[in-house]
């Protein structure tokens, strides 16, 4: 709605034909390493090897703490990614399978808060199609969870 | 040249008016300079390969400090380049041994290069983020009800379970709502465009927001247009949610040899 107050790439440019400057590294990254004309130069660098996904890999492991400031953090809290106690891991599937059965009859649909995981997929993963796969997806995860918490 | 050091080529522009801003430095911080060969200029500068060298950079990419400085050097040239001519970019880390070798492009891809800069000849790239708004991560409407107070009752866990998954329900439907109006924002964007692409949406750690990114797209854009471009775009802006504007850029993402990209839309 509103454009909100921050730094980075944001916002509506002051002119149309003059405003840039605010490029951040991610814009930037993007731009100089995934796109962009692709001639052969004589000093091979492969860039299929290190792409955008090892970087951005790189700047998640780089950015916990920025990661935390924004409240993604669902990795410290949730039991099954942090290897907690076990028994609270195994109570809290017994919980969620029961709650997945009162609340929809559909004992595979829970899911956990996915807030890194949207961002990962291409082409974007769309409403209609989506679900279904990932269900399937974290009905997987959860198989392998559970053979690992026992 | 030096056995030493190789020839950085940042991008392709027309021959005439070819010299490059004074001053200007790329990588490494070494003046930049154009070949010109064939009615074409490639902007390059000397790097040495003991940095820019193959396995130098195999480790060199994978430092941030290092890839931030460099990937930003390129892009001010390119930039610079940009703003006084037509003008081809070429992906980070293209390195040559020497300026002949440069030449010898020049020839080979003159056909190619000449194309690549028709197409991107009096337009410009334009970024359009749109996010799901903070405005739709809550969802009202599946507040805990409480009509299973036996259970929800039962234990801490069975309540803050209940919660979980009625903000995870919410949440899917303010995802829902974003994508379609990602749908409809890149529709309406694209009838302006001459081309447009749809990138990879951005991991919330490289767009710096917590916001789950739904449209990631750039648009290549007359420059008479780019007015009324940004004015749409407002219109979109003012039927809610997040959108973010860059730009404009050097066409980054229209610089290639083929032509794969969307022209739907515009004729």
């Amino acid at each position: 709605m509103m454009e909100p107050m921050r730094q980075g790439p944001a916002g509506r440019p002051s002119s149309v034909a003059g405003g840039r400057e605010p490029t951040n590294l991610g814009d930037i990254l993007e731009r100089v390493l995934d796109r962009g004309l692709i001639v052969a130069g004589d000093i091979r660098v492969n860039l299929l090897d290190i792409e955008l996904l090892t970087i951005k890999l790189r700047l998640v492991i780089a950015s916990v703490d920025t990661a935390k400031e924004m409240g993604i953090d669902w990795w410290e809290h949730d039991p099954w990614l942090s290897g907690g106690d076990r028994h609270l891991v195994e109570e809290n599937r017994r919980l969620r399978e029961r709650v997945a059965e009162l609340e929809d009859g559909h004992p595979s649909r829970r899911s956990i808060e996915g807030t890194v995981e949207y961002a990962d997929e291409e082409p974007p993963r769309r409403p209609r199609a989506g679900p279904a796969g990932e269900r399937e997806r974290r009905g997987g995860e959860r198989e392998e969870r559970r053979r690992h918490g026992r | 040249m030096a056995a030493d050091a190789g020839t950085y080529l940042y991008a392709v522009a027309h021959g005439a008016g070819a010299a490059p801003p004074e001053e200007l430095t790329g990588v490494a911080g070494a003046p930049v300079r154009a070949i010109t060969r064939a009615g074409l200029a490639a902007y390059v500068s000397t790097v040495p390969l003991d940095e820019f060298g193959e396995e130098p950079l195999r480790r060199s990419m994978e430092d941030l400090d290092w890839l931030d400085r460099t990937a930003r050097a390129h892009h001010h040239v390119v930039e610079e380049v940009a703003r006084r001519t037509v003008t081809v970019p070429v992906r980070l880390v293209t390195v040559y041994s020497g300026d002949d070798q440069v030449r010898a492009l020049l020839d080979e891809r003159h056909d190619d290069f000449t194309q690549a800069l028709a197409r991107v000849a009096g337009r410009r790239e334009w970024g359009v983020k749109v996010y799901a708004g903070s405005g739709e991560r809550a969802d009202p409407g599946t507040k805990d009800d409480g009509r299973d107070e036996g259970t929800s009752a039962s234990s801490p866990g069975m309540a803050y379970l209940k919660r979980r998954q009625a903000s995870l329900r919410g949440r899917e439907e303010a995802m829902r709502r974003a994508w379609e109006r990602a749908e409809r924002v890149h529709d309406v964007l694209r009838s302006i465009a001459v081309a447009s692409r749809r990138h990879r949406v951005q991991d919330p750690q490289l767009s710096g927001r917590a916001e789950g990114m739904v449209l990631n797209g750039a648009y290549l854009v007359e420059d008479d247009r780019s007015q009324e471009f940004a004015r749409v775009l407002e219109e979109l802006r003012a039927q809610g949610g997040e959108i973010e504007l860059t730009g404009p850029w050097a066409p980054y993402s229209f610089a290639m040899l083929d032509d794969p990209v969307d022209h739907g839309g515009a004729a």
